[in-house]
């Protein structure tokens, strides 16, 4: 809403902290908002989680089915992360299919769990090349309070986590039945996404909405267990110089152990 | 894992880490189109055409302040080993968003309010690193339709195979080789307009990928102005 002159004294209120290394809502550059992780709160899925993120709220859930593998992957199960920003979410929410926003954001999340190999894929296989579980992971925003990317990914990780299915074995007739048994994912790491947005020369993680409408380039990026980088999203029609991406990186980093707790402290108290 | 290097420290191609694939641009081909390009880059065809900045037709979408840059990045249902549906998939409305963001920087865009820029990305044939050649070609096309630019973009994706860093992934080295690092940026200011990453670096890998990048940015950005001297002042230059 650019010329409203409210609208610019708060802009300007918002730089003006940021480049003295303070935020209007008082936290650190490197602080997030309060995280909340609820796990299973849907026990009709076979994993399910709710992440609240400051004004920030999403959910994610876990669907496990059966079916062909990939041609390129037979002897892996399959992971599909789709989202939804739902029409509740804010003003500027509509129903329909998924915007470019929507698609990117799902597929953002997907790279993050996937190139970090969060889940053991090759031991979810029925009958190589045959049967394999299916993983179907839906996000569904419910509110858009600024950085999406990272409570998406906690909501998913957390799912996958919580996630609780019925073991399946094929009869001698070609069906597929239930052992009966039911069995946790493999789950083999447990990656973390950080972003961090540029506001002038200012560097901050975890943006809330109005920071996010004023960031001059923005930076997600996944760490695994080991602390490598996994996966990464530059956004924002904006450049962003070499040092400042590394700044935003070592940042993350640091940052990384202390979500990594939270995320295991929530499900292990709720799980 | 598949064997991507060679015992002499060669690629597949025959490339030694740093090395480009063959390439090739031109500026302006397009009768209709207000600026276009045509690059090959390994076995990449792609031919882009920029319309506008031109009224907008409709009353969505539209910027009182500057011009809005819209972006499609389309693969040909023949350009691929198998057929590519001609529905846009979701990689591709990804992808478009991304080149979009790359390319907008660079535009003048206060300059033409209430009117739309469309760049239109036709890969005539894939092969690994489709969307920084893309990239690479839209920036001539918008150069070549006279949009006022601050600097070209240049795009390439570094990645590692078989544990090396390696510039301009091919096809197999980006399916078969452990990560894909494409990075767009305008070098006069040294700003990176796009970058995404799939698989693992730590963070001194990722810091060299930046550089080898740089590198190769740099000797695309010499072609992309080869390719505009070539239509525009062929006669001074040659």
């Amino acid at each position: 809403m650019k010329g409203l002159v409210l609208d610019n004294l708060r802009r300007d209120q918002l730089t003006d902290a940021i480049s003295k290394g303070r935020r209007l809502d008082g936290r650190g550059m490197s602080e997030y908002r309060k995280l909340e992780i609820r796990p299973g709160i849907i026990p009709k899925a076979e994993g399910s989680a709710r992440v609240k993120l400051g004004d920030t709220e999403v959910m994610a859930g876990v669907k496990i089915e059966h079916g062909k593998p990939f041609p390129d992957t037979p002897d892996q199960g399959v992971l599909i992360i789709n989202a939804e920003v739902l029409p509740l979410a804010s003003e500027y929410a509509e129903p329909g299919p998924p915007d470019e926003d929507a698609i990117e954001l799902a597929r953002v999340v997907d790279r993050g769990i996937r190139e970090s190999k969060m889940v053991d894929v090759n031991k979810l296989v029925i009958v190589p090349g045959k049967e394999v579980y299916l993983m179907y992971v839906d996000i569904s925003v419910i509110s858009t309070g600024g950085n999406l990317f990272d409570a998406s990914s906690y909501a998913v990780v957390a799912a996958l986590i919580n996630t609780k299915f019925k073991i399946l074995k094929q009869e001698e007739n070609g069906s597929v039945t239930p052992t009966g048994e039911t069995s946790e994912l493999p789950i083999v790491d447990l990656p973390v996404s950080i972003t961090a947005v540029k506001i002038k020369k200012g560097i901050i993680l975890d943006p809330d909405v109005e920071e996010e409408s004023i960031n001059d380039g923005r930076l997600t990026v996944a760490y695994d267990q080991e602390g490598n980088l996994c996966a990464i999203q530059k956004g924002q029609a904006s450049g962003l110089k070499v040092e400042e991406i590394m700044e935003m990186v070592k940042m993350g980093k640091e940052k990384v152990p202390e979500i990594r707790e939270m995320i295991r402290g929530a499900l292990e108290k709720n799980g | 894992m598949m064997n991507l290097i060679d015992e002499g420290g060669k690629r597949l191609d025959g490339r030694s880490f740093d090395q480009l694939r063959p390439f090739s641009m031109q500026a302006g081909l397009l009768k209709s189109a207000s600026g276009s390009a045509y690059i090959e880059q390994g076995g990449n065809k792609i031919l882009v055409g920029v319309y506008g900045p031109r009224d907008s037709r409709s009353r969505y979408g539209t910027n009182q302040d500057k011009a809005v840059l819209r972006c499609r990045y389309h693969m040909l249902p023949f350009s691929t080993e198998e057929r590519k549906s001609p529905q846009p998939s979701r990689r591709e409305i990804e992808i478009s968003k991304v080149i979009r963001d790359a390319l907008e920087p660079a535009l003048l865009l206060e300059e033409f309010p209430r009117s739309v820029i469309d760049i239109y990305i036709e890969v005539l044939q894939s092969d690994g690193g489709s969307r920084g050649a893309s990239i690479t070609a839209a920036s001539i096309a918008l150069a070549d339709a006279g949009i006022p630019m601050k600097d070209l973009v240049s795009a390439v994706a570094v990645g590692k195979v078989n544990g090396h860093l390696v510039l301009d992934l091919s096809d197999t080295e980006d399916k078969e080789g452990e990560v894909d690092l494409p990075i767009a940026v305008m070098l006069n200011s040294g700003l990176i307009t796009l970058m995404q990453m799939d698989g693992k670096l730590s963070e001194d890998e990722f810091r060299q990928a930046i550089d080898l990048a740089m590198g190769g940015a740099k000797e695309l950005r010499e072609a992309q102005r080869k390719a505009l001297v070539q239509k525009y002042f062929k006669e001074v230059d040659s």
